[in-house]
């Protein structure tokens, strides 16, 4: 110990207080002109979004983070919906060649005469976005897709956002977590 | 005031004329309710400042496992918590050493405003470091303790590899700042060979990766931190400057040589032989270094500069503004996606590509930087390495040391001890 103890001279302070200096100047920049205290968190913005099926093969989880979600107030509630039919269908009843769906996770019941509700099942969903294709190329576009955050890790770089087309990903306030769409053209 | 009624009474039509809904929504007869569309929130804020203190208290107390304690079995216990806690449960995410790339987007880019938690997660390991040396290595980094606790034969690697090797995460950082900086990618995050592991999925060649550094982290120890890892440089420099580190003995060193086969990680010095150097042949190398640093730092960052736009092309914008003027040359087939994405923008193609020759001249600049930086950490290291030190005691060196606390166990001095050694210097 006697041998550390000499070491200990002017120079080491001179260092360790340099090497202070500059962490804690540097922090106190970032804190003071860079830092925000709200976290941030991943979302897509619908209206930016081509529906290229890159959200549910990119996901870093094995079943993607990224659903379809319905803007009930936007829908139609159209009978022939082209969101949950196949182009053509051989009939417009559930069965399951008549599906755009590859995993049957729209649920479709009669409301009224000649209305339809189309409700998604999430734990089915797995993000590939054909109903939103088809629901925003001949429909309303009251189909979208979202990063649901009770899925999402969060991840620092969302591997997702990095192979996006159209760069609809961006980091959202973790208190407004959602880009929903809405009634208003606005949205 | 009526006019104005009047007139939001008139625009409101046109707002939902202008939307896309080509079927009016239905007005129910019965009195249908909608469904509603859920919106699950995201992980609550306070867990995250509960993160931050679980760092700050893990950084405390493996200060005290190594430097006061000086238990190898405790400072295990503790690895495994944070392998647990930040790995598999935090799922590696955030981590100081992706943090970096935070940091450096926030610096760079004034639309991104750092969340204060990541930054606390930046500064707190280096804070640490600075004071009691390498400690996050030691036992909070979960990449770290993956690596440490396969480690099962450990072999020397030879000195001029290592040396040689050593240099690689200072050129990673200096790669990870351009890339972060430029609004490219987070590469750290990107190429982090244990996080699949940790959110038990990722893509087959990132799992076959993580696997292959597992592999290698049985005989060699600790290969990402000391070979690759960014963060690692950073708390390397501020380990060089700390005020209290590990001392191999707690007493007087007795050059018993018994541990120096102890450390895995090939940190310990031995003690220099008395006068064996020549000390003008070695002044006139380090002159020469000395003067050559310069011509190494501009070569390199002419060298940086023209690979600037091989850089920038990692960029969106650049990739997306090169696919729309390859697409003007197509003929058949259709336009791929990013151009589809852009057209239906509607923004002129004019503007694009203005945007992107601004980003791949700040890449040029970037680039004379980064290249600069490796002339630096080049120079350096040459210089470093012409310089000689005399040791009269076995050491840790101060950089490289992870603070495992391993070669405690292995001197003599420390078993005669009755209770731990408080170090203090």
């Amino acid at each position: 110990m006697g041998e550390e103890q000499k070491k200990l001279g002017r120079r080491d302070v001179l260092r360790f207080g340099a090497g202070a200096g500059i962490v804690v100047a540097g922090g106190a920049y970032l804190a003071a002109a860079r830092a925000g205290t709200g976290r941030a968190v991943w979302q897509i913005d619908p209206n930016k979004c081509i529906q290229c099926g890159n959200c549910k093969t990119e996901c870093v989880l094995a079943t993607s983070a990224v659903k379809c979600v319905h803007a009930f107030a936007m829908c139609g509630y159209c009978e022939l919906c082209t969101g949950f039919f196949e182009p053509q269908p051989n009939s417009l009843n559930e069965g399951a060649e008549n599906q755009l769906c590859p995993t049957g996770a729209i649920k479709r019941s009669f409301v009224e005469d000649p209305y339809y509700e189309y409700i998604i099942d999430e734990d089915l969903c797995d993000g590939c976005a054909k109903c939103v294709k088809g629901c925003s190329s001949f429909g309303n576009g009251s189909l979208f897709l979202q990063v649901r955050h009770n899925l999402c890790l969060n991840c620092n770089q969302c591997s997702i956002a990095a192979a996006c087309p159209s760069r609809a990903f961006r980091r959202v306030p973790a208190d407004h977590p959602y880009l929903l769409k809405r009634r208003e053209p606005e949205g | 005031m009526a006019r104005i009624l009047l007139a939001i009474l008139v625009l409101i039509p046109l707002w939902t004329a202008n939307g896309a809904e080509r079927f009016p929504p239905p007005e129910f007869k019965e009195g249908h309710q909608l469904p509603t569309t859920t919106t699950p929130p995201a992980r609550d804020a306070v867990l995250a400042y509960a993160d931050v203190a679980v760092l700050a208290a893990a950084l405390g107390l493996a200060a005290w496992l190594v430097l006061r304690r000086r238990s190898r079995r405790a400072v295990f216990v503790l690895m495994v918590f944070s392998l647990l806690y930040f790995g598999f449960y935090r799922r590696g995410c955030i981590c100081p050493i992706g943090a970096i790339q935070n940091v450096a987007l926030a610096v760079f880019d004034s639309s991104y405003a750092i969340p204060i938690t990541v930054l606390a997660f930046f500064l707190l390991p280096l804070v640490f470091a600075l004071l009691f040396g390498r400690v996050f290595c030691s036992s909070v980094c979960p990449l770290g303790a993956a690596q440490d606790l396969v480690l099962f034969r450990p072999l020397k690697v030879p000195a001029w590899l290592a040396q040689a090797l050593g240099l690689l995460p200072y050129v990673y950082l200096g790669l990870a700042v351009l890339l972060a900086a430029g609004g490219s990618s987070f590469i750290i995050c990107q190429y982090d060979p244990f996080v699949p592991f940790f959110r038990m999925s990722g893509s087959i060649h990132m799992l076959i990766l993580g696997a292959a550094f597992l592999v290698l982290g049985m005989f060699v120890g600790r290969a990402y931190c000391r070979f690759l890892c960014p963060y690692g440089a950073l708390l390397n420099l501020a380990s060089r400057l700390s005020r209290w580190r590990v001392t191999i003995t707690p007493d007087e060193c007795i050059k018993c040589r018994l541990c120096e086969e102890a450390c895995p990680f090939d940190a310990i010095r031995k003690p220099t032989p008395a006068g064996v150097f020549g000390r003008a042949e070695g002044k006139a190398l380090l002159a020469g270094l000395i003067l050559l640093l310069p011509v190494l730092i501009a070569a390199a960052g002419w060298l940086g500069n023209m690979s600037g736009t091989a850089f920038a092309r990692s960029n969106n914008t650049i990739r997306i503004a090169e696919l729309v003027r390859q697409d003007a040359q197509r003929t058949h087939g259709d336009p791929v996606n990013e151009v589809v994405a852009f057209r239906k923008t509607g923004r002129p193609d004019a503007e694009l590509f203005q945007e992107a020759d601004s980003i791949r001249r700040s890449y040029m600049r970037g680039g004379w930087l980064f290249g600069g930086w490796v002339g630096l950490v080049i120079g350096l290291k040459l210089i470093g390495l012409s310089i000689r030190r005399t040791r009269t005691d076995y050491e840790a060196e101060r950089g490289s040391c992870m603070a495992c606390a391993r070669c405690y166990a292995w001197c003599p001095q420390e078993h005669q001890r009755p209770k731990p050694a408080v170090e203090k210097q």
